[in-house]
């Protein structure tokens, strides 16, 4: 009797320790405070990072979770950042509300793209999202009154975050911000995909045709995990707009859903912690090469796209994984 | 009024017969193996390139740098094909999006290190500059020369798919892939065949358009959107499709441009998400 | 013979000027053990493919319990306990068994959209999930990838599946297609065994087990029902032997 209840035990303890904390997250968690006492000189950039990880998440979760390929994302990180720029520049520069409605406005963007994205596959799907994306940025370039077009949407004055904290120049608290706001979108999208949704999305990934027939609506899951990703991107778009007190068109850009993409893969998809990995490996080499011609960085990144994929296909978190039950298996 | 939009209409027509020589291979391999090739502009660039190299260093002459375009495109596309896309039949869209984006990047990168960022010229033949006027209308003689080509190029190839052997087999396997392979056709070799085709048109579309619309290392890149809407909205695999769906958008480009220039592109994308909204599978096709 | 738990009415579909379903009227009654039969293309996939609504009939109704669902999602029909199985495998490749079967028990319970809610807390869902595991004999497979088990054991998951959402009615296509003939008999012990509330239609092209598990059988010929009766009746029916053993002259 013990040893059968302790059979059955044994699902709930792998269920158990899929969702638990491990030590290794807990030393990465702590390790991005690091920045504040050894790079205080790349704030600026740490801020952007962070910033940029959160969009991968949100972009991980339809893509790398429920197996909706997008090219065009940067729509709602570019609407996120005008509905925060102009908030402010219509008189109202608190910080977190100005963040909630930009995840608010970037959600009901997503709330109607989802009917869209919902009907199609393979192809079309593709062009959907990028044609979504291209539509968003030809309208903010036509509506200079609203966007101020290719000159950027400028007069941004974003206040003290609860009346006190206030952005100083070396970026503090913007990364302070940034990092935060990462940290709880971390922490919603970790319960999301750890969630019997999450599953469902997983389910989807899997195998579309199979939901159907063990009773499942899928089409409102993925109706559903789109507008999270919309808002979630839309309030990193925001925290970029409150920032850098600035939004530029490029905000809306295609090269912005490419380059998300390219993370992605990098670190690997579907683990949230593949989409961090990626953006801070991007951009810091992005950096650090910023003095070579743009078109040379982007032979490298073709270089690495065409390498992961032939070679790393779960990206370089899902290749040190297996790495590691290889190791693990021998010893 | 009436004269310029006649005009419009032509001009936009003749940009969309460059699309249609651009795009219509990429519509008959996605169609046929469902592989989403996105390096399928940077196939039209090499062929722009080899003609600029083809008319400036070699002196041939441009009718003859035109199948120099074509041939190279198809070779080059070849080695690709059967030494990398081939491995990534089975991917999963994903991977073959990226892996022939990053194709697309390290072909920008190689053309600027070759040629640099500048726009490419090449000096026309004589006979094919100027325009000619027709019913009061000033019409280009290079467009007229290039809607030419594309109808020569769509009678070939609808003869090509009703009438030969080849043909026939293409339409089979487009039609139902396993079925194609139960009859012992070999796919690989239809597909390795097709694809080279496909990338030669390519090739072709590139050189005639260094004339319209200019040649620099984002061709590849720039154009692949425009080629990705015809063959979406046309519908994979159908010719007739992609001729309706490449004349649609050159004219609506080329009008929109004329005549609503604020919002002209945002036209094209709107119409693009309207049409994939109400038929998923492009006006034309199939599954 | 009880109240039948399945109707369908009339049931036709072409395909083109191909006839796949021609006038097919069946009744299962609660808990029958049915087989359906016939040569290749006969047009046994396509009836349960138009039973359960991944094909719509042209013509014809479809009742379970009484309720007209000819026009009902598949999705569902399946909550309404009307489900099935493939021939192919059709599963969740990078999914355990536990999570693939927890996942059908969460849609059935509509708790699959909570995404607030943490998948190790829903307790009682995975315990029915590791006892509908156990009862199929994959509970020491419980945890590994569905990509990387023997095949016969991903053939119980699809079962396997398909019992989590408790179906009144279980339509299953070809079982124990690709599974060597010892372990098709298993797998057919597991399948007589369900609850006598289940009722069961099967397609199997093995005389043996058809006449050893279904308790009535109905054949097809190309895409019409051309007997429906007990074992021993169909066994002795000329037309059946003709269509199984001489020039049945359908494709």
């Amino acid at each position: 009797m013990t040893s059968l209840d302790s059979a059955n035990q044994k699902p709930h303890a792998w269920l158990a320790r899929q969702s638990r904390w491990s030590p290794l997250e807990i030393a990465f968690w702590l390790a991005t405070l690091l920045p504040f006492y050894f790079f205080p000189t790349y704030l600026t950039l740490a801020s952007q990072i962070a910033i940029t990880a959160l969009f991968a998440i949100s972009v991980d979760l339809i893509l790398g979770y429920a197996g909706i390929v997008t090219l065009g994302h940067a729509m709602f990180f570019g609407l996120g950042a005008y509905a925060a720029g102009l908030l402010s520049v219509y008189g109202w520069g608190e910080p977190i509300s100005g963040l909630l409605f930009a995840a608010a406005i970037a959600g009901l963007a997503g709330w109607l793209a989802s009917f869209v994205i919902v009907r199609v596959q393979h192809l079309a799907l593709i062009m959907i999202t990028l044609g979504l994306g291209f539509l968003t940025y030809e309208l903010a370039n036509a509506m200079t009154w609203l966007t101020g077009g290719t000159d950027g949407l400028r007069g941004i004055r974003t206040w003290p975050i609860f009346n006190y904290f206030r952005f100083d120049l070396w970026g503090y608290t913007a990364y302070s911000y940034s990092l935060a706001a990462l940290f709880l979108g971390f922490l919603l999208s970790r319960r999301i995909v750890n969630s019997s949704f999450g599953l469902a999305l997983r389910g989807v990934r899997e195998n579309v045709r199979r939901m159907p027939a063990i009773g499942s609506d899928y089409r409102r899951h993925l109706q559903k995990i789109y507008v999270i990703s919309a808002a979630i991107a839309g309030t990193a778009g925001g925290l970029l707009a409150q920032t850098t007190n600035v939004v530029a068109l490029d905000a809306l850009g295609f090269q912005r859903s490419a380059d998300v993409v390219v993370m992605l893969i990098l670190g690997g998809t579907g683990r949230l912690y593949g989409a961090i990995v990626g953006a801070v490996i991007f951009l810091v080499a992005r950096d650090q090469l910023a003095g070579i011609n743009p078109q040379y960085w982007y032979f490298w990144i073709g270089l690495l796209l065409m390498f992961v994929v032939l070679v790393m296909p779960k990206g370089i978190l899902g290749g040190l994984a297996s790495l590691a039950a290889r190791w693990r298996g021998r010893g | 009024m009436i004269g310029q939009i006649a005009i419009v209409l032509f001009d936009g027509f003749a940009f969309g017969m460059l699309l249609f020589v651009l795009s219509v291979g990429l519509s008959v391999t996605l169609g046929l193996m469902n592989f989403i090739n996105l390096a399928h502009g940077a196939f039209g660039m090499l062929g722009g390139y080899v003609t600029v190299l083809a008319m400036r260093q070699l002196g041939l002459p441009f009718l003859l740098a035109l199948p120099a375009a074509f041939l190279t495109a198809a070779l080059v596309s070849v080695v690709f094909e059967r030494t990398l896309f081939r491995r990534l039949y089975k991917a999963g869209e994903l991977n073959q999006v990226l892996f022939t984006i990053g194709v697309v990047f390290v072909a920008a990168a190689v053309a600027t290190y070759a040629f640099g960022t500048v726009q490419q010229v090449i000096i026309l033949p004589s006979w094919l500059r100027g325009s000619v006027e027709v019913f009061g209308l000033r019409l280009g003689v290079y467009r007229i020369f290039l809607i030419a080509i594309a109808l020569a190029v769509t009678a070939l190839l609808v003869f090509g798919l009703e009438r030969t052997r080849l043909g026939a087999q293409i339409r089979a396997a487009v039609d139902n892939q396993r079925m194609a392979q139960g009859l012992g056709l070999d796919v690989e070799r239809i597909f390795a065949i097709t694809f080279a085709l496909g990338s030669g048109l390519a090739g072709l579309g590139g050189a005639l358009a260094i004339e319209i619309v200019g040649l620099d290392p984002s061709f590849g890149f720039h154009y692949l959107v425009y080629v990705l809407i015809v063959v979406a909205v046309g519908g994979l695999g159908s010719i007739t499709g992609s001729f309706v769906g490449a004349a649609l958008l050159g004219i609506g480009d080329v009008a929109g441009k004329y005549f609503v220039p604020e919002i002209g592109s945002f036209l094209i994308y709107l119409l693009l998400v309207a049409i994939l909204f109400v038929r998923p599978l492009g006006l034309f096709g199939k599954r | 013979m009880s109240e039948a738990v399945l109707r369908t009415q009339a049931l036709r579909k072409n395909f083109g000027s191909l006839e796949v379903a021609r006038d097919i009227s069946l009744a299962l009654p609660r808990g029958c053990r049915h087989a359906l039969i016939g040569p290749n293309g006969a047009g046994k996939t396509t009836l349960i493919n138009l039973i359960t609504g991944q094909i719509k009939p042209d013509a014809g109704t479809i009742t379970l319990e009484g309720e007209d669902i000819t026009a009902a999602p598949a999705a569902a029909r399946v909550r309404k306990g009307l489900t099935r199985t493939f021939q192919i495998n059709t599963l969740f490749p990078d999914l355990t068994p536990l999570e693939a079967v927890t996942l059908a028990i969460c849609e059935r319970e509509r708790v699959a959209a909570q995404f607030w809610r943490g998948l190790a807390s829903q307790g009682a869902i995975v315990d029915e999930s590791i006892a509908i595991l156990e009862r199929l004999g994959l509970g020491n497979a419980a945890t590994r990838a569905t990509r990387t088990l023997p095949y016969g054991q991903q053939r119980l998951l699809e079962i396997a599946l398909a019992l989590a959402t408790r179906p009144k009615v279980l339509l299953l296509d070809e079982p124990a297609a690709g599974v060597p003939k010892d372990e098709s008999a298993m797998l057919f012990d597991v399948i007589a065994s369900l609850p006598d509330d289940i009722s069961v239609l099967f397609i199997e092209h093995d005389m043996d087990i058809v006449f050893r598990f279904a308790t009535q059988i109905i054949v097809m010929v190309s895409g019409g029902v051309l007997l429906e009766a007990d074992p021993q009746t169909v066994r002795d029916d000329p037309r059946v032997r003709e269509v199984y053993l001489g020039s049945s002259g359908h494709g």
